[in-house]
């Protein structure tokens, strides 16, 4: 919340790129073949889970690992009631659901702090699966169900909305007098505490916003199965990848988690279909490379390479004079 | 007019007694001085107090309202801020928005963002740190950082500051400085608690002393009566 300092050039050139950048999503589906959209659809829910998950993880410093837990409950929410309320309804009713499940566990569990809490969160992912497994089996007598199918431009409207709606959000909490109540638990929560900020109730709300969105995606992207259970909907991958993505981009500045995702997620899919036996092999490689030698992931290693360039710049007018 | 009274106010960690019956009472615009042995329950008490632990037995009245059991922000709000004994500034966040989080959050009422910066930058001055505002606080100088911390106290709009050992590794310069900042603070109307180990000071500045010993209240009174008491300089001074 940096009141004090803009220069218009700062200030500008992102909003610049970002408007461009949106817009270009915005009318992707005009000139990109069916199957590229689904891909757009699939980098940009990594998007979304990394910069919710970064939303509230970031700031305040509590790792979350129950990224799946609300997705799987967005998903399960559209399998349950895909049919019987219209699309935009259900989604809205999947953000919901996840939105209070957050609340609860939050209640409960934010008082935990480290690693502890990243356990617990862990814990909520298969908790919930096997809540669901034990119900199928006994009370419904069924495994899995069947989703209602959406067609693609659909599926990456939605997608897209949901996108934009986070960034919003993001972006006007991330510079309001809630986000630098974030920022100072993040820094020091004992000071937060002993100087007004009720930290308790910032940090479930952070949790539960940042769970509506995971669980909104979670409600679209179901679409996409036709077929749904419980270990599909609750992967724990989707904990991790979030977090792996974020860090990936940079945790630094607001910018990072998207384009840790959207790189992430792009060099997925394409070593999966260009190298599909190596995938995983380069894939761990460059995760490996990554952490050891950006530790603040790619907008940081782009902010060293801009400092080194105006340097060399700077020296090498000196040397000709 | 009494601003703060604790009755009987007791903490147990595990079987120690950090604190038994202590009873206290702080009057509007004194300045009073908390010292004692290390372990003696002075943080202890500052944390109860403050809310950062919960009280279980005794009572502790702000103004006549009990503020037991509150939390800390509940607690800030209504008047109290408070520094700590190891520095607990924001440390990624600029010396003004270390601040703007006390007029933010602070006050019983809420604040735009204007009046909050503008609240936020008047706490620097009296400090003495409008020249830092725009410096991250991890970057700051220990007395600075201390300085800070009683800037985002003093955003908060206290009617009583508990002040945790302020002048603790400060040089000689720096700390008659900072002895001037805390009586103009009182001058102003803030109600000063301060616990403290550097005798100059305390001696200096306080209108009242209270010295706790193994959790016990063993003795009160103004500087000079303190300085001649024989339990305390048994126990404390030690000559």
């Amino acid at each position: 919340m940096n009141m004090t300092t803009f220069t218009s050039k700062k200030f500008l050139v992102p909003w610049l790129t970002s408007l461009i950048l949106l817009v270009l999503l915005a009318t992707a589906p005009l000139y990109i073949s069916s199957y590229n959209i689904i891909l757009v659809a699939a980098i940009v829910m990594y998007i979304i889970l990394t910069v919710s998950w970064a939303f509230f993880s970031g700031p305040t410093g509590y790792i979350s690992l129950a990224t799946a837990a609300f997705f799987g409950v967005g998903i399960y929410t559209t399998a349950v009631l895909g049919k019987a309320l219209p699309l935009l309804a259900v989604i809205a009713a999947g953000g919901l659901v996840s939105f209070v499940l957050a609340l609860i566990v939050g209640a409960i569990t934010l008082r935990l702090r480290g690693i502890y809490f990243a356990i617990f969160t862990f814990g909520l992912v298969e908790l919930i699966k096997h809540v669901l497994l034990f119900w199928e089996i006994t009370v419904t007598g069924t495994r899995g169900r069947f989703v209602v199918l959406v067609d693609n431009i659909t599926i990456y409207y939605v997608v897209f909305g949901i996108f934009v709606l986070l960034l919003l959000t993001a972006y006007l909490i991330r510079r309001s007098k809630f986000g630098l109540a974030m920022q100072s638990i993040g820094d020091n929560e004992e000071a937060a505490a002993h100087t007004g900020v009720n930290v308790t109730m910032v940090k479930i709300l952070t949790f539960a916003v940042s769970a509506f969105f995971i669980g909104a995606v979670g409600g679209i992207m179901a679409t996409r199965w036709t077929y749904v259970d419980p270990y599909v909907a609750f992967n724990p991958l989707f904990s991790f990848l979030p977090v792996l993505m974020a860090i990936f981009g940079g945790l630094g500045q607001f910018y990072g988690p998207i384009i840790g995702a959207a790189i992430f997620a792009y060099l997925e899919e394409l070593l999966l279909t260009k190298f599909p036996y190596y995938y995983m092999l380069i894939f761990g490689i460059i995760l490996v490379v990554v952490i050891l030698y950006l530790p603040d992931g790619l907008i940081g290693l782009m902010q060293r390479l801009r400092q080194r360039w105006q340097k060399g710049g700077l020296t090498g007018k000196h040397a000709n004079t | 007019m009494r601003i703060l009274e604790g009755e009987k106010v007791s903490k147990h960690f595990g079987g120690l007694a950090a604190l038994s019956d202590v009873n206290l009472h702080i009057e509007q615009g004194e300045i009073v001085g908390l010292i004692g042995p290390n372990g003696a329950g002075k943080t202890t008490l500052f944390n109860l107090i403050s809310g950062a632990i919960p009280t279980k037995s005794g009572a502790i009245r702000f103004k006549d309202k009990n503020i037991t059991g509150l939390k800390p922000h509940q607690i800030c709000r209504l008047g109290v801020a408070r520094t700590f004994q190891s520095v607990k500034i924001f440390s990624n966040m600029s010396a003004l928005d270390n601040a703007m989080v006390g007029s933010f959050f602070g006050m019983p009422t809420s604040m735009s963002p204007a009046d909050a910066a503008r609240e936020a930058t008047k706490s620097l001055e009296d400090v003495g740190l409008s020249a830092a505002k725009a410096i991250p606080a991890r970057d700051l100088t220990l007395v600075n950082q201390k300085r800070l911390e009683v800037a985002r106290a003093l955003a908060t709009k206290p009617e009583l500051l508990l002040l945790d050992e302020l002048m603790a590794g400060l040089t000689h310069t720096e700390m008659a400085e900072t002895m001037e900042l805390v009586t103009g603070l009182r001058d102003k109307g803030i109600t000063i608690f301060m616990i403290e180990h550097v005798m100059k000071a305390i001696m200096g500045i306080c209108d009242r002393i209270m010295v706790l010993h193994h959790g016990e209240n063993i003795a009160e009174g103004t500087p000079k009566e303190i300085a001649g008491n024989k339990t305390v300089v048994e126990v404390y001074l030690g000559e």
